[in-house]
């Protein structure tokens, strides 16, 4: 390899000027491997100037490749020459819905209904079966889209475990509200990972809306007094960060409890949405999740974070299945407009369009 | 944690020991019943077929050793692999180069600002001098994230404000590092997705340039079947020399731990096991498998023990036991270094005690801490004397001591009486181990083989 080489030039960086050499030549040499065209920042992408807060299905299409593949495409192709549906088939198309994160039960239930009805549907019909099946557990879940009430206060309490994304789909989120001329403010709940408060500022302050901060104080007097600023200024929209915390944590989640309770006493009718954040890479556990944070939040709706590519993100239909709770949003990308609205309808057929 | 796995592979195993002989029926339901265990803890399926295969053949073809029941040879089997998918022995850090480079990457949100402060805690213990670099240059505030980790474990964070110039912030880091004395450096990195070639690229970069003696892919526990992807990306890639294991004080059944190490394997050389920085602990693969098998993990207890426990203190413990001059004081300082072991939940999650669920131990830790700190509030409003020599407390003293820690009378009555009845129990035990003709390491033998001889002094 010509990078044995150039490792041991580069060496520990004692001559600072035949460093700096190196680095673009390794620089460039890694950029024409990886096939990078030039050097752009990351974070500086172009601003498409599309639908805010809609997806068009080529993006959706896109940002759901992965789970169309493992989801739609594997099952597929096993049916591919196949004269009828054999328990061999059954349980190599089980194993590919496993794949997907679905789970071991609603996996199960799907081949058994299709077992079931083996002798009326051809194999090159199971396409059709499946996208039925999916839209109706992802569709029997109440509505789609956000909860918001005009002229009142409406609040987000957003929960989820550790690095789900939270602070972000906030950041987000207020953007969304911000741009839809409605009055924004955020609640710095997460008092407990370091500068948790900051991240949170930065992305307020590029969504334009308005924080409210009290630095390693209880996390539900900080909701106390967002709630009450809020009532003052006459705001549309609080959303309240929490910090994330694994559901197994019997404190924490006592604590989460506190906050909605707090919310219930000081805002009674204003909780727009209780959300789950819940990343796309994310397996069985979701389910845990789900049901735990459930018993403490009573959650209305779920966020799909990280939807961008490789997530499979099979376990929301587990989700769905289980507790009835619809997913809502979806985040695709690191850009303040990538978090989208979730239609069943849409998702279910990108999954399947060709 | 992999608490379902163990109760599932306990359950499957426990069918098939109700029976005489390991027949190939019984061990075909038992290993149905792995699989799906194995795939409800997100394991790749690719991984379980292999393992089910292996097992299948390693049990038909094994002789049950005559002190063995089948269903325990079973269970040997199983767990024999396991350790093996897990990685065999453990695995140290290497401290190699001057400086010593480390430098931990993976997935948003998979704990990589954290595990590096954690990190930085860890190696500290064994005498490196350690130098934390913010690279995550991308996420707003991560720099900040990591400077104030810094500051609360004490070590120094090297972070260039405004810079996105990843490569010269590594590089001066490294020259800072020289000049200042520090013989590791730990980089901590923006997450990025595998599939982002120009982030990619990035740490392809910094690993050519800098040539790190560890580089350690950080991996959430909760992750599901995309894990191998993930693992075999990075790997492919960068040439992992290890994997960090995060957020394991969940109740994640953990199976992407399995998946990526088959997948790379590279072993996991730490686990990440709470929100404290200290918790972040060596990956032993045998004692995880034991865990999975709901054996317990009493070895890491001990080491624990042993690492909070001061051996001197501990001797003259031994002696006030054994001579009932035991007292508040002493009982006080017993508290404090359980405290040190951990939570009362993560102190009884180590313990293999039988019929005991992940819920039940939730609610004996909730309530038993609440009455710790009780008893903390009472011991604490006594004077001195009253804690050596509890025999002093009269009705007007425990009337004062109530006034001063908030605790009614009569608990206070009911505390004093355990306590008096636990130094009774003390003094027997003592007597007792001496009248066993001065063997105390016949108690023992009652234990399993490894921790024969394990216990600290006390």
């Amino acid at each position: 390899m010509v990078f044995d080489i150039f490792k041991k030039f580069v060496g520990q960086g004692e001559n600072k000027e035949k460093q700096d050499t190196n680095v673009s030549e390794v620089t460039e040499q890694v950029n024409a491997e990886q096939g990078i065209q030039a050097h752009s920042d990351p974070i500086e992408n172009n601003e498409t100037k599309r639908n805010l807060f809609g997806i068009s299905f080529s993006n959706l299409k896109q940002a759901i490749s992965k789970t169309s593949e493992s989801l739609v495409d594997n099952v597929l192709s096993l049916t591919q020459g196949k004269q009828e549906i054999d328990d061999d088939l059954l349980d190599e198309m089980e194993e590919a819905l496993i794949k997907a994160d679905l789970g071991i039960d609603t996996s199960v239930d799907i081949i058994e209904k299709l077992r079931a009805n083996k002798n009326k549907i051809r194999p090159d019909r199971i396409g059709e079966f499946l996208r039925n099946e999916f839209t109706q557990v992802l569709g029997t879940t109440n509505s789609n889209s956000l909860n918001i009430k005009n002229n009142q206060l409406n609040i987000f309490l957003i929960t989820g475990v550790n690095g789900a994304g939270k602070t972000t789909l906030i950041g987000k989120l207020a953007y969304r509200f911000n741009m839809q001329g409605k009055k924004v403010i955020v609640a710095a709940g997460d008092t407990f990972r370091a500068a948790a408060e900051d991240q949170l500022e930065i992305w307020t302050n590029r969504a334009g809306a308005e924080i409210v901060r009290r630095d390693g104080a209880d996390p539900a007097s900080v909701v106390f007094d967002a709630i009450n600023q809020a009532k003052e200024q006459n705001a549309d929209i609080l959303l309240i960060d929490t910090a994330g915390r694994l559901q197994n944590k019997f404190n924490l989640m006592e604590e989460l409890n506190k906050i909605k309770r707090v919310i219930d006493r000081e805002a009674p009718e204003c909780l727009s949405e209780s959300l789950l954040v819940l990343d796309a890479t994310t397996g069985q556990n979701g389910l845990k999740q789900a049901e735990v944070f459930n018993e403490a939040v009573q959650l209305t709706s779920v966020a799909l974070t990280k939807l961008d590519g490789t997530a499979k993100g099979g376990i929301v239909i587990a989700i769905a299945k289980e507790f009835s709770l619809p997913v809502k949003l979806i985040g695709v990308g690191e850009k303040l407009e990538d978090l989208k609205d979730f239609n069943p309808n849409d998702f279910v057929n990108a999954l399947f369009e060709k | 944690m992999f608490e379902a796995l163990s109760d599932r592979l306990q359950e499957a195993v426990k069918n098939a020991s109700g029976q005489g002989t390991l027949t190939e029926d019984n061990i075909t339901e038992a290993l149905r019943e792995v699989r799906r265990a194995l795939l409800e803890a997100d394991v790749s399926l690719k991984i379980v077929k292999a393992f089910i295969s292996k097992i299948k053949d390693r049990a038909h073809g094994e002789e049950v050793l005559k002190s063995l029941t089948p269903g325990q040879q079973l269970v040997k089997v199983v767990y024999d692999e396991l350790v093996e998918l897990l990685g065999g022995e453990h695995k140290p850090i290497s401290t190699e180069g001057k400086p010593n480079i480390i430098m931990l990457f993976g997935l948003q949100g998979s704990g990589k600002t954290t595990s590096a402060a954690k990190l930085a805690v860890r190696i500290r213990k064994n005498g490196r001098n350690p130098l934390l670099v913010a690279a995550d240059v991308y996420r707003p505030a991560a720099i900040k994230q990591l400077q104030s980790l810094g500051k609360q474990i004490n070590a120094p964070v090297y972070a260039v404000e405004d810079s996105t110039d990843v490569r010269s912030i590594v590089s001066s880091a490294i020259d800072y590092a020289k000049e200042n004395g520090h013989n590791t450096v730990i980089v901590d990195t923006a997450g990025r997705l595998q599939i982002d070639t120009e982030l990619m690229a990035e740490l392809v970069i910094l690993d050519r340039l800098f040539t790190p003696a560890e580089k350690l892919l950080v991996i959430d526990s909760m992750t599901g079947q995309a894990a191998v992807g993930v693992a075999e990306t990075f790997n492919e890639q960068l040439g992992i020399t290890g994997i960090v294991l995060t957020k394991l004080d969940g109740d994640a059944r953990g199976g992407a731990a399995l998946s990526v190490v088959h997948a790379t394997g590279k072993p996991i050389k730490f686990a990440g096991m709470g929100e404290k920085l200290d918790a972040l602990e060596p990956f032993y693969p045998d004692r995880m498998a034991q865990r999975i098998l709901g054996m317990g993990d009493v070895l890491s207890l001990i080491e624990k023990a042993q690492e909070s426990f001061d051996v001197e203190s501990a001797k003259e413990l031994e002696r006030k036991m054994r001579t009932k001059e035991f007292s508040l004081e002493d009982f006080m300082k017993i508290q404090k270094q359980m405290k040190m072991l951990g939570s009362l939940d993560q102190i009884l999650g180590m313990l293999p005690i039988p019929g005991m669920s992940k819920t039940d131990r939730e609610q004996i830790a909730h309530v038993g801490e609440k009455q710790l700190k009780r008893i903390e509030a009472c011991v604490n409003s006594m004077t001195l004397g009253e804690r050596r020599n509890p025999d002093i407390i009269n009705p007007n003293r425990k009337r004062r001591i109530a006034k001063g820690s908030g605790i009614p009378v009569d608990e206070i009555n009911r505390f004093l009486k355990e306590f008096e009845n636990m130094r009774k129990m003390m003094k027997k035990m003592t007597d007792m181990t001496k009248t066993m003709k001065g063997n105390p390491n016949k108690m023992m033998h009652k234990l399993p083989p490894g921790l024969r001889g394990k216990f600290p002094p006390f």
